[in-house]
Parts: C-alpha cells; sequence; structure tokens
C-alpha cells in the first residue's frame, strides 16, 4: 500500500496564530450542556463522596451504622489506624512498586516489538495484549493460584533444578502476591506504551545510530526520552491501582501478605465505617504526595 | 457581469491580529484568478471568507447580484478543493464524488459521478478508499468532488503544494485545461509564483492582508508596483538613483554618477530619490570597455564575484564599484565563454527595460521567501 | 557471530516480546483447560480428567447464572450510560470553548488515578451518610459502574476526535451538507470506532469490576463476587467455562468490529 502516509504533509499555513483553534472550537452554550450531564455525574458520585470519605473518617468510631455516627472531629482516628496499619501500608506500596517494576520490565521489550517489529502482526498482537484482559481478573487470579500450586509444574520445576528447596513453595507468598499483580495490571503499561513508541519516527532511531552508534546509547538519548509520557502514564496506571487491590494478596498470598486494602475492606465489613474512612484517606493522600513527587521528577507535569 | 464575485472593504481580524485588512477585489465570471503571497499574507484566509468557512469582522462579498457574505457554507454556489484535499475517508472515491450532489438532493447521479471520473482520468478508481490512492490521484478526487457541483466559483487552496515537482508541472497544465473546458471562474491561492504565472490570466500578489499589485501576470513582472512585487516575482536588481530631468517619455537619472535613462511607461515614481530596478535576464554581462551602442544604459566598474551554472543558464554576480552586488542571468547559448570570478565587466541594458519605484520602500521587502 | 549474530540481534526483541505475550496468555491456557476439568472433589483445582459436563450443565453451580445475568445487566446500562455521558463530554472538551476546562481535565483524570478501594469506600460512605444504606443493590453498583467508565470513555473518544481532520467537516459543509448532515455523515461515522472501543472497554471494566462492587452492592451478587466467594468454598469448574465464552466473545466481537467498520464505512453516504 502506497498510501497517502508515504507523501510530504502539505505545506500548512503557520501564520495565523490559534488560527485552527478559532473555527474548530465554537463558543456558546452547547458546550456546557454538553458537559453538563456527565460533569453533574463526576460531580455528585465523585467529588461529593469524597468529601463524605474525610468527613467520615472524622466521625467518633464509638457509634454503629444502625445507630448513626456522631460527628466529632474525631482525628485520632488516623493516628490509631496508622500506627495499627503502617506495615500493610509500607507493605502496598512496596508490593505496588515491585510489580510497577516487573511491568516495566515486561511491558517495554512487549511495547517496543510490537512498535517496531511487528510488521503486519502488529494489530494481531494488539489484540492478543487485550484479549486476556476478558476473561475475567478474578478467574485468571484463580488460574495463578493452580498455576503456583504446590504440586503443579512450575514448583515440581523449580524444585528439580534446587532453585526451589525439596519443600520449598510459591503460593502463598510475596513472590504469587507480586506476580499476581505484575500479570493483572501489565496491559495497562503495555498500551500506553506502546502509544508513545508507535508515535516515533523510526527513521529517528536510524538518526541516533547514525550519530551515536552503540544500540545502548540510542536507546537512552533517543528512544527513552521520547517513550517518557507512556512511561509515566504506564507506571502510574499500574501502581495505583496497585497499591489498592486485595484481590492478589487474598488469593495468592497468606495472612502475612495483608495489603492496606485488604484491612479497608474488613474494617467496612465489621461495620468500623471511620477507620475505614480514615484509612482509606491516608492511602490516597499517601498516593497523590508519592505521584506528584513521582511526575515533578520524571519532569511530564503537563501529563496531569 | 452578472456572476463577478466582489469583495468590498473585507476585514477579518483573530484578535489583535488583522489577517486581512480592508480588501478590494472584483474577480471577473470565468477568470482564472490567482491569490499570490507568503504564508500569513492572507491569502487563504480570504478564501474562507468566499468558501464562508470564515465571516468576515467587516466589509461585504457578492456573488453576482447576491449578498453571500454572511451565507453558511452549504447554501453558496462555491466549492473548495482543500490544501490536504480533505477526502472522506470512509468513502470510496465514487461516494467522495457524489457527497455534494447527494447532499443537493439529486437522485441519480451515478452517470455524472462517471462522466466527473472520466475527465480526471480516474475511473479505475471510483471503488478504492482515498488512502488507496497517491497524491497526486487524491488531488484530482478532490477537484472532480468540488466540480461535480458546477459551482459558480471554484477556491482551490495550494492545491499542488503536496505534490513533486514533476507532477506539480503536470498538474498545473491539467488544471489550466479543465478551467477553459468548464469556463468556471477559478480562484486559485498558492504561494508559488511561478505557479501563478502559468495558470492565471490574473494575479493578484497579497502582503500583509493587502492587495500590492492585480494585473496579468506579463504586466505585473515587467512592471511592478512594489519593492515587494518586484522581489516576490521573480528577482530584481534594485538600485538607488535620483532622478534629474525629463525629456518627454524619457526620465533621465543619475545612479552612482552615471547618467542612465529610463521610460516613463514603467515609472512609479519621477521625482527624487527612487528605486532603478531591472531584471537580471535583461541584464547584458561584456567585457570591460567592450564597444556598444550609445542607446543602452550602462553601469561600468563591475567585478564578476561569484558564477553558477544551473543548466540553461549562468547566473553572475557582479560586485559594483558602491559596493552593491548585482545579479546578471545570462543564457547559455554557448557564444561566448563563460566569465571567472574576479573579470572586470560592464553592465548593459535597454532604458525601455528600466522601471522606477519609490525609493520610501524597503528595498529587501518580498526578497527572503518561503517554499522556494 | 556474524549473519546469524545479527539475525539474533534483529529478531531478539521480537523473541522476548511473543515470551511475554506467552506469559500473558498463560492463565488463559488454564481457564480453558479447567473449563473441561472433572475434578475429583468439591475442592480439588488440579486436572484430574476431561469431561464435557461443565459445558453443557453450565448454570449447574447454585446463584452462578443468576450473578452473571446481573452482571451481565449492569455491564449493559452501565457501557450504555458511560458511552452516553462520556461521549458528550469528549465532544464538548474537543469541539467547544468553555470557562474551567483544566479542572474539567483534571476531574476527568482523577478518578483514573484513584485505586478503586478509595473510590468504592467514598461511595460507600455517601450512600451511608445519606441514609441510603437500605438501597444498596443494583442502582448503586449501577452508579459506581457509570462512574469509572466515564473517564475512560472521554479519554478514548476524545483522542479519536483529537485525531480528526477539522477540514473534513468544512469539507462536508462546502459540499452542501448542513451541519445535522456533516455531523451523520463525516463526523460521526469517523468517531465511531472510537466510541465502540470506548463502549468495548467500559463493558470489560464493568463486567470485571469487584473491588467497588462488592462494597456497594448490597445484596445483590455479581459474577466477580460469586467468583470470590467460591475461592473461599470450592470452585465449581463451571467458572473457567464463563471465563471461555468471555474470551471467545471478546475475540469474536474484536475481529468483526474490525471487519464491520469497513464494511459499514462501505455503505454510508451511497
Amino acid at each position: 500500500m502506497s498510501g497517502a502516509r508515504d507523501l510530504p504533509a502539505a505545506p500548512v499555513d503557520k501564520a495565523l496564530p490559534g488560527h485552527s483553534d478559532e473555527d474548530t472550537r465554537r463558543r456558546g452554550p452547547a458546550g456546557y450542556l454538553l458537559m453538563l450531564p456527565g460533569g453533574l455525574w463526576l460531580a455528585l458520585f465523585f467529588v461529593v463522596p469524597t468529601v463524605t470519605l474525610v468527613s467520615t473518617s472524622l466521625y467518633d468510631p464509638s457509634g454503629s451504622l444502625a445507630l448513626g455516627y456522631q460527628m466529632t472531629g474525631h482525628w485520632q482516628n488516623y493516628t490509631q489506624s496508622l500506627s495499627d496499619y503502617s506495615p500493610q501500608i509500607v507493605r502496598s506500596f512496596l508490593y505496588a512498586l515491585m510489580a510497577t517494576a516487573a511491568c516495566v520490565l515486561l511491558g517495554f521489550p512487549l511495547a517496543y516489538a510490537i512498535a517496531f517489529k511487528a510488521g503486519r502482526w502488529k494489530y494481531v498482537m494488539l489484540v492478543a495484549v487485550i484479549a486476556p484482559f476478558f476473561t475475567s481478573f478474578l478467574v485468571r487470579t484463580l488460574a495463578w493460584q493452580y498455576l503456583l500450586g504446590d504440586n503443579e509444574f512450575l514448583v515440581s520445576m523449580l524444585r528439580k533444578v534446587h532453585i526451589l528447596g525439596s519443600d520449598g513453595y510459591l503460593l502463598d507468598t510475596p513472590f504469587a502476591v507480586v506476580t499476581g499483580l505484575t500479570y493483572g495490571f501489565l496491559p495497562f503499561m503495555v498500551l500506553p506504551l506502546y502509544a508513545s513508541l508507535e508515535k516515533i519516527d523510526p527513521r529517528l532511531l536510524e538518526a541516533g545510530a547514525d550519530l551515536y552508534a552503540s544500540p545502548l546509547s540510542v536507546f537512552r538519548h533517543v528512544t527513552l526520552p521520547l517513550a517518557m509520557p507512556g512511561l509515566v502514564a504506564g507506571t502510574l496506571l499500574t501502581f495505583i491501582p496497585a497499591s489498592g487491590d486485595y484481590i492478589n494478596a487474598e488469593l495468592l498470598g497468606n495472612p502475612r501478605t495483608r495489603m492496606v486494602g485488604n484491612e479497608i475492606q474488613d474494617l467496612f465489613g465489621a461495620g468500623d465505617y471511620p477507620t475505614a474512612a480514615a484509612l482509606s484517606v491516608t492511602l490516597m493522600v499517601a498516593i497523590v504526595v508519592l505521584v506528584l513527587v513521582y511526575v515533578r521528577r520524571a519532569g511530564t507535569e503537563e501529563l496531569l | 457581469m452578472s456572476g463577478d464575485l466582489t469583495l468590498t472593504s473585507v476585514t477579518k481580524s483573530f484578535g489583535r491580529f488583522t489577517a486581512v485588512d480592508d480588501l478590494y477585489l472584483t474577480i471577473p465570471e470565468g477568470s482564472f484568478f490567482a491569490l499570490l503571497g507568503p504564508s500569513g499574507c492572507g491569502k487563504t484566509t480570504t478564501l474562507r471568507m468566499v468558501a464562508g468557512l470564515e465571516e468576515p469582522t467587516a466589509g461585504t462579498i457578492t456573488l453576482g447580484e447576491q449578498d453571500i457574505t454572511r451565507l453558511k457554507p452549504y447554501k453558496r454556489p462555491v466549492n473548495t478543493v482543500f490544501q490536504s484535499y480533505a477526502l472522506f475517508p470512509h468513502l470510496t472515491i465514487a461516494q467522495n464524488v457524489a457527497f455534494g450532489r447527494r447532499r443537493q438532493g439529486h437522485k441519480n447521479v451515478d452517470s455524472e459521478v462517471e462522466k466527473m471520473l472520466e475527465l480526471v482520468e480516474l475511473q479505475a478508481m471510483a471503488k478504492r478508499r482515498p488512502a488507496q490512492l497517491s497524491g497526486g490521484q487524491q488531488q484530482r478526487v478532490a477537484l472532480a468532488r468540488a466540480l461535480i457541483n458546477q459551482p459558480q466559483v471554484l477556491l482551490l487552496d495550494e492545491p499542488l503544494g503536496a505534490l513533486d515537482l514533476k507532477l506539480r508541472r503536470q498538474m498545473q497544465i491539467e488544471l489550466k485545461r479543465i478551467q477553459t473546458e468548464v469556463g468556471l471562474t477559478f480562484v486559485h491561492v498558492t504561494h508559488d509564483q511561478e505557479e501563478a504565472m502559468t495558470m492565471a490570466d490574473t494575479v493578484a500578489v497579497m502582503n500583509g492582508g493587502r492587495i500590492e499589485q492585480l494585473g496579468a501576470p506579463e504586466e505585473l513582472y515587467e512592471a511592478p508596483a512594489t519593492t515587494f512585487v518586484a522581489n516576490f516575482l521573480g528577482q530584481s536588481n534594485l538600485v538607488a538613483g535620483k532622478v534629474v530631468g525629463r525629456d518627454g517619455s524619457v526620465i533621465h537619472l543619475d545612479v552612482e554618477g552615471t547618467a542612465i535613462t529610463a521610460g516613463s511607461a514603467r515609472a512609479r515614481s519621477d521625482e527624487g530619490d527612487v528605486w532603478v530596478g531591472v531584471r537580471p535576464e535583461k541584464v547584458y554581462i561584456s567585457e570591460k570597455d567592450e564597444e556598444r551602442g550609445d542607446e543602452l544604459n550602462c553601469l561600468v566598474g563591475g567585478v564578476v564575484s561569484d558564477v553558477s551554472f544551473v543548466g540553461v543558464s549562468t547566473q553572475y554576480l557582479v560586485r559594483m564599484p558602491w559596493g552593491q552586488e548585482l545579479t546578471v542571468f545570462e543564457q547559455n547559448t554557448g557564444n561566448r565563454e563563460r566569465f571567472r570570478p574576479g573579470d572586470p565587466v560592464d553592465l548593459l541594458w535597454r532604458p525601455e527595460h528600466t522601471f522606477l519605484l519609490d525609493a520610501s520602500q524597503d528595498a529587501a521587502a518580498g526578497v527572503d521567501r518561503e517554499g522556494e | 557471530m556474524g549473519r546469524a549474530g545479527r539475525w539474533l540481534g534483529e529478531h531478539l526483541l521480537l523473541f522476548l516480546g511473543l515470551l511475554v505475550l506467552l506469559y500473558m496468555f498463560v492463565p488463559v491456557f488454564v481457564v480453558i483447560l479447567m473449563s473441561f476439568n472433572d475434578p475429583a472433589s468439591r475442592n480439588s483445582y488440579t486436572f484430574d480428567g476431561f469431561t464435557l459436563h461443565n459445558w453443557a450443565n453450565i448454570c449447574e453451580p447454585y446463584q452462578m447464572c443468576s450473578s452473571l445475568a446481573l452482571s451481565l445487566r449492569i455491564g449493559f446500562f452501565a457501557t450504555l450510560g458511560a458511552t452516553l455521558l462520556g461521549t458528550l463530554m469528549a465532544f464538548a472538551m474537543a469541539r467547544h470553548r468553555f470557562r474551567g476546562r483544566g479542572a474539567v481535565s483534571l476531574f476527568i483524570f482523577l478518578p483514573m488515578a484513584t485505586p478503586e478501594i478509595v473510590m468504592g469506600s467514598s461511595l460507600l460512605a455517601l450512600f451511608v451518610s445519606s441514609g441510603a444504606a437500605g438501597i444498596l443493590g443494583f442502582w448503586t453498583i449501577f452508579i459506581a459502574h457509570v462512574l469509572f467508565c466515564l473517564s475512560f470513555v472521554v479519554v478514548t473518544v476524545k483522542a479519536r476526535l483529537a485525531g480528526l481532520d477539522p477540514r473534513l467537516e468544512q469539507a462536508a459543509m462546502d459540499l452542501y451538507a448542513n451541519e445535522w448532515q456533516t455531523f451523520w455523515r463525516v463526523t460521526f461515522p469517523l468517531v465511531f470506532p472510537g466510541i465502540l472501543a470506548a463502549a468495548l472497554l467500559s463493558f470489560s471494566l464493568s463486567f470485571d469490576d469487584f473491588i467497588i462492587t462488592n462494597l456497594n452492592a448490597g445484596q445483590e451478587v455479581t459474577f466477580p463476587m460469586f467468583v470470590w466467594g467460591a475461592a473461599q468454598r470450592g470452585i465449581p469448574p463451571q467458572i473457567n467455562v464463563i471465563g471461555t465464552i468471555m474470551f471467545v466473545v471478546a475475540l469474536v466481537i474484536v475481529a468483526s468490529g474490525e471487519l464491520g467498520s469497513r464494511r459499514r464505512a462501505g455503505k454510508l453516504g451511497t
């Protein structure tokens, strides 16, 4: 196919600043009207609940769901939950970080291969990245439970080659939890990375090879900086949900691998809404701080 | 005439930027009219106002008797061939061409479409999609898609800009042929002066939202009205001079101490300081003190500073005693040897080839043009 | 080295990528395999023998098919709601000028950057504190699902709209199509693949969600909640039948979506 893509782009009259903006973006009330339903939904069910969550976190925990809570500005909920659950909070971020790192290591070669090496199999490979998604997340996590099971192929193999001891196991370990997290969020890393890499003109890589010679420095000085937006988006889309997840910790871990999500869920289950809310707010604040620091360091503020 | 396109005092501002400034223009029915200028001169904005894609800030646009200034684009008997063609990627070529006819409520358009595709020699491509066509083919589809509606005015927005040189020449001839055949008014926007001169009956040179000069291509070229036109349309040598007297239609000048003459027909200014202009191909480069006729203008004491061989001609840069470098084009007839850098030479030209411009203008206006 | 080394260098990355893809598919293979499992006991999750029983008796496990029906129903309505609201918002953002667009972009981004557990607990806090704990059920799940799908729809459709050359719409207007015809003949067909992708994404997000749903479902049980419960009690192999069916259906939709968009494009405008 020698389509129009191969032809040089038509010269564009670029002397009118904001010119194309001027005639494609209309003024007037229509924009607000289109925005209204979705905006209301976000305001009512995202902004308002966040406020409610914060205020719930300050209720007196001695109340109950049936009797109602007293708003007492009970900030001790925070000190209490921090002192009770700081190991789980730290663990959550640690596991999420490890899973994110693993996702980068696995996702980058895959995204790169799809973008530059797949040729006409590009579309098929992209579908293949998304396809496993459609088999329910929980069902796939259960499949990992099976794959990592004590008497299954993987463990017996590892025992045979003495990577694991003769009574070594994988299921119910931190390794299993991180594996599950990595697996679950890998597509969120691959897709934004691919989107960034795909925009790179392969001629740039050739020019890089021409100027820097070594493939490694081409990667460092050309590919990586250009892939940065995708990498940042991918790490955020992986790290954030992973740090709040509890499905993997529950199905693939043990009581010592519990993450903060497990605790929040259990506290809600037990009816201790104020403490659960306080823990939730703590998690949210911690994530916001981490993300802001990260994005600033990565130098890609415009993403937010 | 009934179908003239007339712009009266049209102004268009984007915020504080004035793209088109108090423009008056009449384009006669059936003419091939070119709006020529560098990017940002307001030519595309003018075109878009005629198409109805932009509303003038002030002024009126009429087509024949009808005021179309504020008419929606789909209510005007005007069609556009867009810069990047803007073919609908989800429709086949035939569907693209039929689009306008169908929107106007015509039912049986198949034979019309076929005839149009025949005109642009693309019958075989009817079932393909735009992405499967080459740039030149896409351009022809865009043309057919507009022409099928038999508009009173066809607007062409840099229609050949995306094509390579060879294809562009071919399409220029093709467009000209079609225009003669269908006899519609064509308004062609371009920054390519050669393209404008080859195709159009009338060329308007635009700069900074205003029209600098309007006329037949030869007229603009031989008798430019401003330094901008002199430099943007081809190349010019502009030398500072002073009018010292007048003798009927002959104007006597002093240029750096040398007396020369010019005809009043090409004089835009005939007193005081002027720019004395002459086109490089009109200048004859001669050996120092070579014998010559008295009727010629002559500037002596030049030294060749650069020689570039460009095939059909040789381009010389000659440094004059007062430091200015003048350009001379000479046909490669092979009748004599080329000069070399350092050779002492004189420059000669016929007085009637001299044009005079108002000295208050910038002699370098329009020199640095893009896309050349 | 030499030619072999060069070949390896050229194909190493492709090979690595395929290996990662394989890793992504391993659990899917397990799910497909297990859908034919004939477990020796209720709690056994090892492959004990081949049977077609699970496929012939999909709805055998108590509550499984009712939970599946609920998930499909919620998925359908949440997709409809989120796609509609999100598409309108995407058009507003791409095509209209209004105040506070920075704030709006932030509020569209934030839900995607909120961990599910936090979003779920905020919604629960809202429902409970407004005294609506009693109504937890279908509608609260619907509200939550539309909420977390909405941002993804906006982002997907907006990207598609941003890639649309405004000259195409101008060309349509120039060719005698009024605003309405321009929208339906040109804008919509060209944006449609984006809307379809957004709807597919919404459905899969909704169908798959457990954490937010679990907090706001009241007495209702969705399919992921059923799986979760089963994981504690013993997993019926029919779960894997459902997983396999979802996988196959998704593949068919993606493949036919691609073919369909080509054919549909061929019919429009004639």
